[in-house]
């Protein structure tokens, strides 16, 4: 499962198969589950009823007959849309399972030998149970190493194929079920029972099989269900009036309003768009553990986020040489390169790379030079040649190797490089001090944008660093980030993240290590890194399997665009029903009051095609709406009086003046083949 | 229609608006309980009715206490109306109401509703009036503003388990709001000519120079807290009509003021509450928005009058059927829309006699839930269900979980809110219907047609919304009107608060969020418009299909030629 591997909208062998899934969906048992579109299958039931009655007493039925078919289209077109978006889960949760192993295990009978085991069936192990692992097994379930170092492919749940490291004790001693022992053994506790894995969680996530409604989905749901009956009673008492008004009306025509009044298109597209939620978060490699955890995200507004590797590039860099006076800054590029030939760090590179590139020295080391390594002693590093030293190392360790006083402009740039909570070095050529080097935390480039684009949506943003106050601060002010904690500990990082939630704030973090899972459990959103351990990854409610931290980011953002789908979808649903009234209620009073025709504004042809048309436009505005279901509204981090009077105008406005034009349009083609008209 | 007529409603407004600012205030001062000018009067009353106002109650405790009080009320005015024959003040020896009668009579005072279904004059005695109606009047206002009261407190903090002690509401709203605004107005009144006094009728010596009795009696004050408590049961049949209850032209603009001007001033107060006074005149401007145009709608149909008598030459300035010529057109539909907009119901002219449309706007009004701005109180908490479920269905456009006022709507709000707005719904719909399936309900109509059907529409939408207002033309002293009506008005009120100070009391307890600035805004015009929109869809479209077989048909059919 690779981040790239994208499913085409409208893949063939998904429609196909949803094609299938619709009617196998129109199971009364199942649809009640929706109160909307369960309500348009028992009229449509009765209308069909009606219809065939008709055939049989050689009354006219045509009319009966054709309402009856669009309005089982109208459920069909609900139910299809469901079972698109669970095939592209299903797509995905195929490649999972056949990462799921049935095979044999190696069940240790005595923990402490590791000779003697038993062969059993993976399904058969059960939490507490200890297995052996050897290189070429398939770990059999999820679980904990007590014993052993060994590199694991865990490209079936990650899709990142180079090997990881796993071993006991520590941050990197979870294993998961399914993955692939390459080198050595290991011992394993089983921490999960069958069917409860990791992968099997997963697996019924993105499938959408054990989809439980979220507290919103169901909220929405109460609200829909609400309006059914509303709109149910308006209908009903209709006959009354219409009794007293001198009008019958056929089960067809109150049929039809009913329908069509009912909020039919965000009842057929509700639980689509919610299994796409689910879809998008992993396509991103996000797995939640509950749909609750993805809307949870949509609200946050703290973001904690770990300094090194999200914010700045997690290597300090090389940002500036300062030379001490009588030495010019191309000498001093000049030496530095030669101290740092031999030092392989990240660091060291960083110093050569920066040269090059600024002062355009050549890289090229010298026939004779002689690498002095680092060492602990002197805490210095260099290379000699041409008989020359170079040297460079922490700053106390140079001076006091030098054994003088340094010049006050050294000291001043030594002050200047630690309040901007950099790294000074010190580098020196044959005992004597040529200036300092400025090493950096490189702060990413865009995050200080991305940040600002949190602010404006109202989220703020807190780095987290094991720093000092002062570097900490001035790095904050660099990346733009709203607060910091420094110096943090798995406790000073639990008590931030009470403070905030109690000033009324939703928080989300994301973390690793066992110590991060107090924290990972208090947030409301927790996203644990894949590469973390068993007890992260318990705590938190998200695990990225990627185990990239930025990622945060996102996921707030398809939270939030999971809640825009269902409320702009909601607001155009019942935005339609006005165009529906001026279509449905002349045609259904014409023979009472023919005077109501002034209501027919559309000028539709006749009543019958009037109302056949909103029953179409209601069918088919479900299908259309299908892509932007599953794709979802996009979120536009613009500030929520924007971002709500553009979806006003869109969906609120639009969702009016939509069905006129459907509805007209649908007349028209009627028309032109003088169908009811 | 004229400038003058424009000129009208735009005063009104003006005169309202410009008061619910510092009145809002105040009444946010009295919830608060920083308003204590009577305090001996109120500690007393606290002592004689043994109540400690101090307790702190739960939605529970408030509203079982609210329940409580409605139930011993309707009892004791059952019980009067039932035996007001041996009762003090009652010189013409009227007899005792019928059972049914006194039932909906009963439910309709303790409900704010004061739908008459008997004939003033004749069916009740000055002390009913009084001793019954006069003081259920003033509670049964001063139970709807202490709901609201208790609503308002749940957004002011978090993880709240309280709303505030009814008791000590119902005192301070009777004491310092009701009581003294009423009293001024009465003297207004018995200045303008209205009478106050415990005679109940005098000789009138009629030009055939015969004598017949003229009914009088306490009718000043009575008519003070008809408007003011947004009551509408007037002391004489034809309401304020009667040159008693309202002498002249300034009485009805008075009275007209004293309607709206308790509604208006309840959003502000909110606003104080919860110290943000942005999101108490949003809510404001959405009901005076929708009053404003029901308003101006109202008196544009009947400036324009109708087609057939213009046609046959004997209408010429709009249509003055069942109209005073001392307030004239404009005065008249502004009068009857505010009555209308709020839960009042009380009449300076015959709806019945309107334009259809004329008639269709107070109606309407009606089935929107009183909200524009309601009765005193339940206005309030009824615009909150619906800013709750503005919040709710287009708040998610914003990314976040709907949250109004740093609460968040969750399943158990929407359900609750949903039960309220079914409540009426059906009531209104199954009620009208049903009666006009049955020979009795079909008997009580005086009109064929869609006005008939207009008629049995408008009376049970005003049982239900416990507005009161009678279009006229309905004989609702029937036992399916009776007892139906009566139910409707009781379920009307106590079905749809209760369900409301549940939500009040779920919202409470919950934390109140910071508001950010991906938070969705719910101050402002963008807000209101919404508001304006969800009310219409929500409180309205249910009502479109019934409406459009009553007074809509009937308006293309006076303009097609034909009339009921």
């Amino acid at each position: 499962m690779s981040k790239a591997e994208t499913i085409s909208l409208f893949d063939a062998g998904i429609i196909r198969r949803a094609a299938l899934d619709s009617l196998a969906k129109l199971n009364p048992v199942t649809l009640a589950r929706n109160p909307v579109i369960f309500v348009t299958e028992i009229v449509a039931a009765l209308v069909t009823a009606t219809g065939i009655g008709a055939l049989f007493t050689h009354r006219p039925a045509s009319f009966s007959i054709t309402i009856a078919i669009w309005l089982w289209l109208t459920v069909i077109f609900a139910t299809f849309a469901e079972a698109v978006a669970e095939g592209r889960g299903r797509a995905r949760a195929e490649s999972l399972r056949r990462a799921r192993s049935d095979t044999m295990s190696k069940l240790l009978v005595d923990p402490r030998d590791r000779v003697i085991f038993k062969p059993t069936p993976a399904p058969d192990l059960r939490c507490g149970d200890v297995v052996l692992v050897e290189a070429g097994d398939l770990i059999p379930s999820d679980g904990e190493v007590i014993e052993g170092v060994a590199s694991v492919n865990e490209s079936a749940v990650t899709g990142e194929s180079a090997p990881v490291v796993r071993e006991a004790g520590g941050d990197r001693s979870a294993v998961t079920g399914g993955t692939h022992l390459v080198s050595d053994w290991l011992v394993v506790r089983i921490t999960a029972d069958a069917g409860s894995t990791f992968l099997d969680r997963m697996i019924a996530l993105v499938e959408g099989a054990q989809r439980r409604k979220t507290p919103n989905e169901i909220a929405l749901n109460i609200l829909l269900a609400g309006l059914t009956i509303v709109f149910l009673i308006a209908v009903v008492t209709l006959v009354g009036f219409g009794q007293y008004s001198g009008t019958h009306f056929s089960i067809p025509v109150l049929a039809a309003l009913l329908v069509c009044l009912i909020p039919t298109t965000i009842g057929g597209l509700l639980s689509a768009i919610g299994i796409a939620g689910m879809d998008r978060l992993v396509r991103f490699n996000v797995v939640a553990t509950s749909g609750r955890a993805v809307e949870a995200a949509g609200d946050v507004d703290a973001l904690l986020l770990d300094k090194t590797g999200t914010i700045t590039f997690g290597n300090r860099m090389a940002a500036g040489f300062y030379p001490v006076p009588g030495v010019n800054e191309r000498a001093l590029a000049q030496a530095c390169v030669m101290a740092s030939l031999g030092d392989d760090t990240p660091e060291g590179r960083s110093i050569l790379s920066f040269a090059r590139d600024r002062y355009g020295i050549s890289l090229a080391t010298p026939n004779d030079a002689a690498i002095i390594p680092f060492s602990a002693n002197t805490r210095m590093s260099g290379v000699d040649t041409g008989g020359k030293s170079y040297r460079k190392g922490a700053v106390d360790s140079v001076l006091a190797a030098l054994g003088v006083a340094p010049d006050p402009a050294f000291t001043e740039s030594i002050a200047r490089i630690a309040r901007a909570g950099s790294t000074p070095l010190a580098v020196t050529a044959d005992g004597k001090l040529l200036g300092a080097i400025e090493l950096k935390d490189i702060v990413k480039p865009g995050i200080k944008e991305r940040f600002a684009a949190l602010r404006a949506m109202g989220i703020r943003t807190v780095m987290v660093t094991g720093d000092n106050r002062i570097t900490a601060a001035a790095i904050a002010a660099e990346a733009g980030v709203d607060d910091y904690i420094a110096e943090a500990n798995p406790q000073n990082k639990l008590d931030y993240i009470r403070k905030v939630q109690s000033e009324g704030r939703l928080v989300a973090m994301c973390g690793d290590g066992t110590n991060d899972a107090p924290a990972l459990a208090q947030a409301d959103v927790g996203v644990a890194m894949q590469t973390g351990t068993q007890a992260a990854r318990e705590a938190g409610n998200m695990v990225d399997l990627d185990s990239d931290p930025t990622k945060l980011i996102e996921i707030v953002e398809i939270g939030k665009q999971l809640l825009i789908t269902r409320g702009a979808l909601t607001t155009f649903s019942i935005a339609n029903d006005i165009a529906k009234y001026f279509a449905i209620l002349p045609a259904i009073f014409i023979t009472t009051y023919p005077q109501l025709g002034a209501l027919n504004i559309m000028r539709l042809n006749t009543p019958q095609s009037a109302i056949l048309s909103a029953v179409i436009f209601n069918a088919l505005i479900i299908v259309v709406l299908v892509p932007l279901a599953l794709r979802g509204v996009k979120f536009r981090p613009i500030g929520a009086a924007a971002l709500l009077k553009r979806n006003l105008l869109i969906y609120g406005l639009g969702g009016m003046i939509t069905p006129f034009i459907g509805i007209k349009l649908i007349d028209m083609l009627l028309g032109l083949f003088h169908v009811f008209s | 229609m004229t400038i003058y007529g424009l000129f009208y409603i735009a005063l009104v407004f003006a005169l309202v608006l410009g008061a619910a600012f510092p009145l809002g205030r105040y009444i946010a001062a009295i919830f608060e309980g920083r308003v204590t000018w009577l305090r001996p009067l109120e500690t007393g009353i606290y002592r004689l009715a043994g109540v400690d106002a101090t307790r702190q109650m739960g939605w529970q405790s408030y509203a079982i206490a609210l329940l409580l009080l409605s139930v011993i009320h309707f009892a004791l005015l059952y019980a009067i109306l039932r035996l007001q024959y041996y009762l003090p003040f009652n010189p013409l020896h009227i007899a005792g109401m019928s059972p049914r009668l006194a039932f909906n009579t009963a439910a309709s005072f303790t409900t704010n509703t004061n739908w008459q279904a008997y004939t003033p004059e004749q069916q009740i005695s000055n002390g009913a009036q009084m001793l019954g109606l006069c003081v259920h009047m003033f509670l049964s206002a001063a139970a709807g503003i202490a709901a609201a009261a208790a609503v308002m407190r749940a957004f002011t903090g978090r993880g709240l388990k309280t709303l505030g002690n009814f008791y000590a509401d119902l005192t301070r709203i009777t004491l310092y709001l009701l009581i003294p605004i009423a009293l001024i107005a009465a003297t207004l009144l018995v200045l303008a000519g209205s009478p106050q006094t415990f005679v109940q009728a005098v000789p009138l010596h009629t030009l055939q120079s015969g004598t017949q009795p003229l009914a009088i009696g306490p009718v000043a004050l009575q008519e003070a807290i008809k408007e003011l408590g947004t009551n509408g049961g007037g002391f004489f049949n034809a309401n304020s009509a009667h040159p008693f209850e309202n002498p002249n032209a300034w009485t009805n603009l008075l009275e007209t003021w004293l309607i709206l001007v308790i509604g208006f001033s309840m959003p502000i107060a909110f606003g104080h509450m919860v110290k943000d006074k942005a999101q108490g005149r949003t809510l404001m401007a959405a009901m005076a928005i929708i009053l404003a145009l029901g308003c101006v709608g109202a008196y544009a149909a009947e400036a324009a009058g109708n087609p057939q008598q213009i046609a046959a030459g004997v209408q010429a300035s709009g249509n003055w059927e069942g109209k005073e010529v001392r307030f004239g057109i404009p005065a008249s539909t502004t009068f009857n829309v505010s009555a209308t907009g709020t839960s009042t119901g009380a009449v300076d002219s015959f709806t019945d006699s309107y334009t259809p449309l004329g008639g269709a706007i107070p109606m309407f009004l009606m089935q929107l839930g009183e909200v524009t701005p309601g009765g005193v109180g339940s206005g309030f908490y009824t615009i909150i269900v619906f800013a709750l479920l503005s919040v709710f269905i287009a708040g998610l456009m914003v990314g976040r979980t709907p949250e109004y006022l740093g609460k968040k709507v969750q399943a158990k709000e929407i359900k609750l809110a949903m039960l309220a707005v079914l409540v009426l719904t059906a009531l209104i719909l199954c009620g009208a219907s049903l009666s006009l399936m049955t020979k009795s309900g079909l008997g009580s109509l005086e009109n064929a047609g869609p006005h008939g059907l207009s008629e049995m529409l408008y009376g049970w939408t005003s049982a239900t919304e416990n507005n009161g207002s009678a279009f006229a033309g309905l004989s609702a002293n029937t036992p399916l009107l009776d007892y139906g009506l009566g139910t409707a008005m009781l379920f009307g009120r106590f079905a749809f608060m209760i369900p409301i100070l549940a939500i009040a009391g779920s919202l409470a307890s919950k934390p109140k969020l910071n508001e950010i600035s991906g938070t969705f805004p719910t101050s402002g015009p963008l807000f209101t418009f919404l508001l304006i929109g969800v009310i219409i869809i929500l409180g309205g479209l249910q009502f479109m299909p019934a409406d459009t077989l009553g007074p809509i048909a009937e308006h293309f059919l006076l303009y097609a030629g034909k009339s009921f």
